[in-house]
């Protein structure tokens, strides 16, 4: 083969979706015009029964709602019918939100563990108890004493995405190479100035990976969250198309979800590989 | 005072047994050496050489005893002292200028970063590697990465260099070249300097004096072997001084044989403050000072 491997990944990419499509398509025909009936039942019942159209939407009908959405993602019409836009901004508005709150808290503390022994053994049993909570076991806590839904979401983000960037962090400090240090400790460095110049550089590449697993984390989450809490947000919008019987914009708004997600990772892979260093 | 600018004064060392007890690597080990002087410490591994290079570098305290420096007894690192490490413990973030950079601004801190990045240059164009101040450590040979490493110690202008087997990983080829680098620069600036290595051929070329070590635990300095070589000797005809073999058979006895027994058949009048001095030379045997005759 002359083509390159990408190329010939595009392709095959390109014909594992076609083949796809084309069964979800053929899947999703249905049988043609059942038994006749009376025209005021027929307009009651709907397409389903008149002409045994599958319930399921074919991969026409997404594609086509797809389109009709991202001609106009931002419109509000009302609590219970906002563009995909303004719920997607609602949601990574929270996520992001969240996530930082436990950037701030995660990475000094995990320093703060990876460079003290002590407080690595004193902290362990909390982190091992906390580590395993599912983020939504939390919810009724948070509702309760927050007594504020949207912060409540904020919160259970903020809970979950701690921990894996915590871990992280307090491994890659303490993973630092003892020469390394050995070099700052021949040059006299302050130990503000390690921190910054020595340790943070040797375990940023361990960092951005427990900050990466925490963004997927926080955007598993979120849609959960949002089921739970209502009102905005791509979550919500899931669960209230599912009570509108709408599949359609369930499958848009899951396909959504996945590009997102996929974008929110992209994006801390891409500011890992600047900070990994070859050795 | 000059004639003990570096003075180990009866340092020893202990680590604890696995099951109680304590495991001496060396105790009360005395050892002088004078300002612009080049000592090599020869012996086999687990001796304690590095431990003793550590306690230099003020990377470990001795348990015992003290060790002095131009007057000032060690507490810690330092960066009068500079430390060439075995591996070359480079920063791989950094660039080459910016490791030695790194260690320039450590030393001066107030100065510019203009000043900082001159100075910097100063030192690699001085190991040769000028044109590559901008390639990461990755990009670099072995023997270039410790070349970086040479010119990071020599940056910050140190009172004394010391080295734990800093060529020991590069082939022969480049060790030699490197080898040449470090003569040159210390001769030529009267660095003070302190190095470990396995390789006798390397004390015979670099070192001033010779510093021999017996097996551990309890290892203890044998002799001071005093280089009976030219100063301007090189590298490539050490071999055809009348002093060489002499030399260098000594040198080898002890780490073959003397090296084991010594400690059970101490010489008489052995006297732990004062190791012995040699000077092994072709006849006629040049006494330095009080030193024995060794043939």
């Amino acid at each position: 083969m002359l083509a390159s491997l990408n190329a010939r990944a595009t392709l095959v990419s390109a014909l594992i979706l076609f083949a796809f499509l084309l069964a979800w398509h053929m899947g999703v025909q249905g049988s043609k015009a059942v038994a006749p009936m009376d025209p005021e039942y027929a307009k009651l019942m709907g397409l389903t029964a008149t002409q045994g159209k599958s319930a399921m939407p074919g991969p026409i009908d997404v594609g086509l709602k797809i389109w009709e959405h991202l001609n106009q993602p931002f419109y509000d019409r009302g609590p219970n019918d906002k563009g995909v836009g303004i719920q997607l901004a609602f949601s990574l508005g929270r996520v992001l939100l969240g996530y930082f709150l436990a950037v701030l808290i995660a990475l000094p503390v995990g320093f703060l563990i990876g460079m003290s022994p002590l407080m690595n053994r004193a902290l362990d049993p909390f982190i091992q108890v906390m580590k395993p909570i599912s983020p939504l076991a939390w919810m009724p806590l948070a509702l309760y004493t927050i007594k504020d839904s949207a912060i409540s979401a904020i919160f259970v983000i903020f809970i979950c995405s701690i921990w894996p960037m915590m871990i992280n962090t307090a491994f890659g400090v303490s993973a630092v190479r003892k020469e390394w240090l050995n070099v700052a400790r021949t040059l006299e460095v302050t130990p503000l100035r390690k921190a910054f110049t020595i340790i943070l550089p040797a375990a940023a590449p361990t960092i951005l990976t427990g900050m990466r697993i925490s963004i997927g984390i926080a955007w598993l989450v979120i849609v959960a969250a949002e089921m739970l809490v209502g009102g905005t947000g791509i979550g919500y919008f899931v669960w209230n198309e599912w009570n509108n019987l709408s599949i359609t914009n369930v499958i848009v708004a899951i396909l959504l979800i996945g590009v997102v997600g996929m974008i929110l990772d992209q994006t801390l892979a891409r500011v890992a590989r600047i900070v990994t260093y070859p050795e | 005072m000059s004639n003990k600018f570096i003075s180990i004064e009866g340092i020893a060392r202990h680590y604890p047994k696995p099951g109680g007890g304590r495991t001496t690597i060396f105790e009360d080990l005395w050892f002088s050496m004078p300002r612009g002087d080049f000592c090599c410490i020869i012996g086999h591994s687990g001796c304690g050489k590095t431990t003793v290079l550590n306690t230099l570098a003020g990377l470990e305290l001795p348990d015992e005893g003290v060790n002095v420096v131009d007057g000032r007894a060690i507490e810690g690192p330092s960066l009068d002292r500079a430390v060439i490490f075995q591996g070359h413990s480079l920063l791989p973030w950094r660039t080459v200028l910016g490791n030695v950079a790194y260690a320039v601004s450590s030393k001066w801190r107030d100065w510019s970063r203009e000043k900082v990045n001159a100075h910097a240059m100063r030192f690699i164009e001085l190991v040769g590697l000028k044109g590559n101040e901008l390639k990461k450590p990755s990009e670099l040979s072995g023997g270039m990465k410790q070349r970086v490493g040479i010119a990071r110690a020599l940056s910050i202008e140190p009172k004394i260099l010391l080295m734990d087997e800093p060529f020991s990983a590069l082939d022969a080829l480049t060790r030699g070249s490197l080898q040449d680098e470090v003569r040159r620069i210390c001769t030529d600036t009267g660095q003070t300097a302190f190095m470990i290595t396995h390789d006798v051929d390397e004390a015979i070329y670099l070192a001033d004096r010779i510093i021999l070590m017996t097996n551990g635990p309890g290892a203890m300095i044998a002799e001071v072997v005093e280089n009976p070589l030219s100063r301007d000797r090189r590298r490539i005809d050490l071999h055809k001084s009348a002093d060489y073999y002499p030399l260098r058979n000594h040198l080898i006895d002890f780490l073959v044989t003397r090296s084991k027994t010594f400690a059970d058949e101490l010489p008489a009048g052995y006297d732990k403050k004062r190791p012995p001095v040699v000077r092994p030379c072709a006849e006629p045997p040049v006494p330095p000072g009080d030193a024995r005759k060794v043939a």
